[in-house]
């Protein structure tokens, strides 16, 4: 029986290495570009005019308030409509890259307000000018504090990516979901994936927790985060 | 056979032992002071009376069981038991009427109506008949502390301990806690850790001076603060009659 | 050939959307109830429970919450059968979001529990409460109200991710939509454009009903935490 397991596992373990590719993938490529995206929001929200304020409000608003397989189903079948067209990958990075954008956005504005007042006062006080004491005073220790929730972030990303499946893309979930339907053997390849996927958690939190502490300095309080999930 | 025979109490935490043998005795609707410098272990005395923090070693006897036998129901005991604590703690997310009437409710099982009525009494009897409706957050330091007495007598018991009932109120407001405690002397046993040498000496029956973690000496109020044996107890209580005024 | 924005047949998907709708609100309120009190049982467990059973529940919720959704609902619906346990997919999905769920709100109800002060309890046994009595009675509704903002966090998660049940055949909201996109290739924009609006609708009233409701059982003088 182990051994037999340990055979499965081996033989699976090219397609389930290929779809774990696919996974990391739409995981790195989506967090980078849900911060910059996120960032921009996030700096709307705090020092854009009303009008932009607004709009970054409403983006906010409606993509956490949709759920991210509408999204990708938008993004992917419903776009050719008007003549839009993506391959799944390409449709899947978009959608969580837009996803994750409002999400990183709401505790970057948390953690940019968090340190913001004084701050800024201080900065403009010496000379700077708006941008340059956001860049060189504000979003310093902002990123910092906002450390705790991006790593929920990347965990939720790592996670919901798997999502991607139902649009097609090759990733982890559907290698499994691939491989189970050929052998019928999907307690054992679930399972495999399940613990691929809460080593990756596991790890990935700790290497956050690891990147915060090198980074930390004292006095700049990490905002708590742990274990509160994105909404 | 007295009510209360506590017996040779140690008790530490972690290397620090706090009690190191305490024993005393009280009879029905008696009324005893402890004071002491902080730090001797007096709050933790009341606290392995009741058992909220077991003693190490000794034994606790209440009406001629032993509450300290593990064998015991100490849920059963503990209602013959009240506690008054320094920082009230009454239920957050119950007004003042609820926060007498649960125990009633829950522990003695009585009609909600007839538990509602029995605290609706208490709490006139400290004085609060108008605050029935209101939360702990929004009474006066006093108005808690007379809220945590009135939820103590609510369950009729055999003794009440009161943990420095006044230490965490303002100073106008310690004098209406005191009146309160002062009208139950004689009706039920109290045993009280205080700093207020005015009500030690008007209304106890006998002062326990505890320094160390062991009772140095005791007595009657007016020997104690007249005529102390011993010389910790005299310099102690010489230098706080004098801080607190001498009552 | 209608426009994309095809109105009049959108219409007439209603019927099918609708009857999505119910499933998609099913999944959602008996997720959410199973959720809930598995979740209320983890947190006092862990808090109050002997340390091996605290240590059991410490290991569920990092495993539970290791794992996506939808590997979840692989696992249950596809899995388990090989072993002999047959869900259908309705229940799969309902396990697979209570689980998941319970596993995020024990530790929202476990950080309520340790911010209660210990004179809470002690008062409580001091009343000669037992702890079943105490935690029933004094620490539950307290750590309750507390829990509300991050409840309503958890509830708004789930109502979203209810959307992943798709993944296992549940007929709920997204299949329908996708049923009718299939025989009705035209309609695919408007429909999940649709289907998004109901979701915001719902995320969004859920949201503004569960403020009234946090504020409604504030307890005097205890600031909840701020939504986030």
């Amino acid at each position: 029986m182990t051994t037999d397991f340990a055979q499965f596992f081996i033989d699976s373990s090219p397609d389930l290495i290929n779809g774990l590719g696919y996974t990391l993938l739409l995981t790195f490529i989506s967090i980078a570009a849900g911060f910059f995206l996120g960032i921009l929001l996030a700096l709307g929200r705090v020092y854009g005019n009303k009008i932009i304020n607004g709009l970054c409000v409403g983006y906010i608003e409606i993509i956490r308030g949709t759920p991210l397989l509408v999204q990708l189903f938008i993004i992917y079948f419903g776009l050719p409509a008007i003549g839009i067209i993506f391959t799944p990958i390409q449709a899947a990075l978009i959608g969580l890259s837009i996803n994750s954008g409002a999400y990183q956005a709401e505790y970057l504005r948390g953690a940019i307000q968090s340190v913001e007042a004084g701050q800024m006062t201080a900065a403009r006080s010496l000379g700077m000018n708006k941008l340059q004491s956001i860049r060189h005073v504000v979003l310093p220790q902002a990123l910092r504090i906002a450390i705790p929730s991006w790593s929920n972030e990347f965990i939720y990303l790592l996670q919901y990516s798997s999502i991607a499946y139902i649009i097609q893309v090759t990733e982890l979930t559907a290698e499994g979901k691939f491989i189970a339907a050929h052998t019928f053997r999907y307690l054992e390849i679930f399972t495999m994936i399940a613990i691929i996927y809460l080593v990756l958690t596991i790890v990935s939190s700790e290497i956050i927790d690891r990147i915060a502490k090198r980074l930390s300095i004292p006095g700049v309080g990490a905002a708590k985060g742990i274990g509160q999930r994105n909404t | 056979m007295a009510m209360l025979d506590v017996k040779n109490i140690h008790k530490s935490y972690d290397d620090n032992e706090i009690l190191r043998g305490v024993s005393f005795t009280m009879e029905k609707e008696e009324t005893k002071v402890i004071i002491g410098p902080s730090g001797t272990g007096k709050s933790t005395l009341l606290r392995c009376i009741n058992q909220l923090s077991p003693p190490d070693a000794g034994e606790v006897w209440l009406d001629g069981e032993e509450i300290t036998n593990p064998a015991t129901n100490i849920n059963k005991i503990r209602e013959k038991i009240g506690f008054v604590f320094q920082d009230f703690n009454l239920f957050t997310h119950l007004t003042a009427l609820r926060n007498v009437s649960i125990g009633l409710e829950k522990v003695k099982g009585m009609e909600k109506e007839t538990a509602r009525k029995r605290a609706m009494d208490e709490l006139c009897r400290v004085g609060l008949d108008a605050q029935t409706k209101q939360y702990p957050a929004q009474l006066s330091g006093g108005q808690k502390q007379r809220v945590g007495i009135a939820r103590a007598l609510a369950m009729d018991p055999d003794i009440i301990l009161f943990d420095e009932p006044t230490s965490a109120l303002d100073p106008e407001l310690i004098g209406d806690v005191l009146d309160v405690m002062k009208s139950l002397c004689g009706k039920v046993a109290m045993l009280v850790v205080t700093h207020e040498m005015g009500f030690a000496r008007n209304v106890a029956d006998e002062i326990i001076f505890m320094e160390g973690g062991v009772i140095v000496e005791s007595g009657p109020p007016k020997e104690m603060f007249t005529n102390a044996k011993t010389q910790r107890a005299k310099e102690f209580l010489g230098r706080i009659g004098a801080l607190y005024g001498g009552g | 050939m209608r426009g994309p924005l095809a109105l009049d047949t959108l219409v007439e998907s209603l019927p099918q959307l609708m009857d999505g709708l119910k499933y998609t609100l099913g999944l959602t309120a008996f997720g959410i109830i199973l959720g809930t009190s598995l979740g209320v049982l983890l947190a006092v467990g862990r808090s109050y429970g002997t340390r091996i059973l605290s240590i059991i529940i410490m290991i569920y919720e990092k495993v539970i919450r290791g794992i996506p959704l939808l590997v979840l609902f692989f696992l249950i619906y596809f899995g388990l059968p090989q072993i002999g346990i047959n869900f259908d997919a309705f229940t799969a999905a309902i396990l697979g979001l209570g689980l998941r769920s319970s596993a995020y709100q024990a530790q929202i109800y476990r950080g309520a529990i340790n911010s209660i002060p210990e004179g809470q309890i002690n008062a409580a046994y001091a009343l000669g409460m037992s702890k079943f009595k105490a935690i029933r009675y004094i620490i539950l509704p307290q750590v309750l109200r507390l829990s509300i903002p991050g409840w309503s966090n958890e509830f708004t998660i789930l109502l979203k991710d209810t959307s992943l049940a798709f993944g296992i055949g549940v007929i709920e909201l997204m299949r329908q939509a996708r049923y009718i996109q299939v025989r009705d290739p035209d309609l695919v924009l408007i429909v999940f454009l649709f289907i998004a609006l109901i979701y915001f609708i719902l995320v969004f009233s859920a949201n503004k009903t569960l403020r009234y409701v946090e504020k409604r059982y504030q307890m005097a003088g205890y600031q909840s935490e701020v939504h986030r």
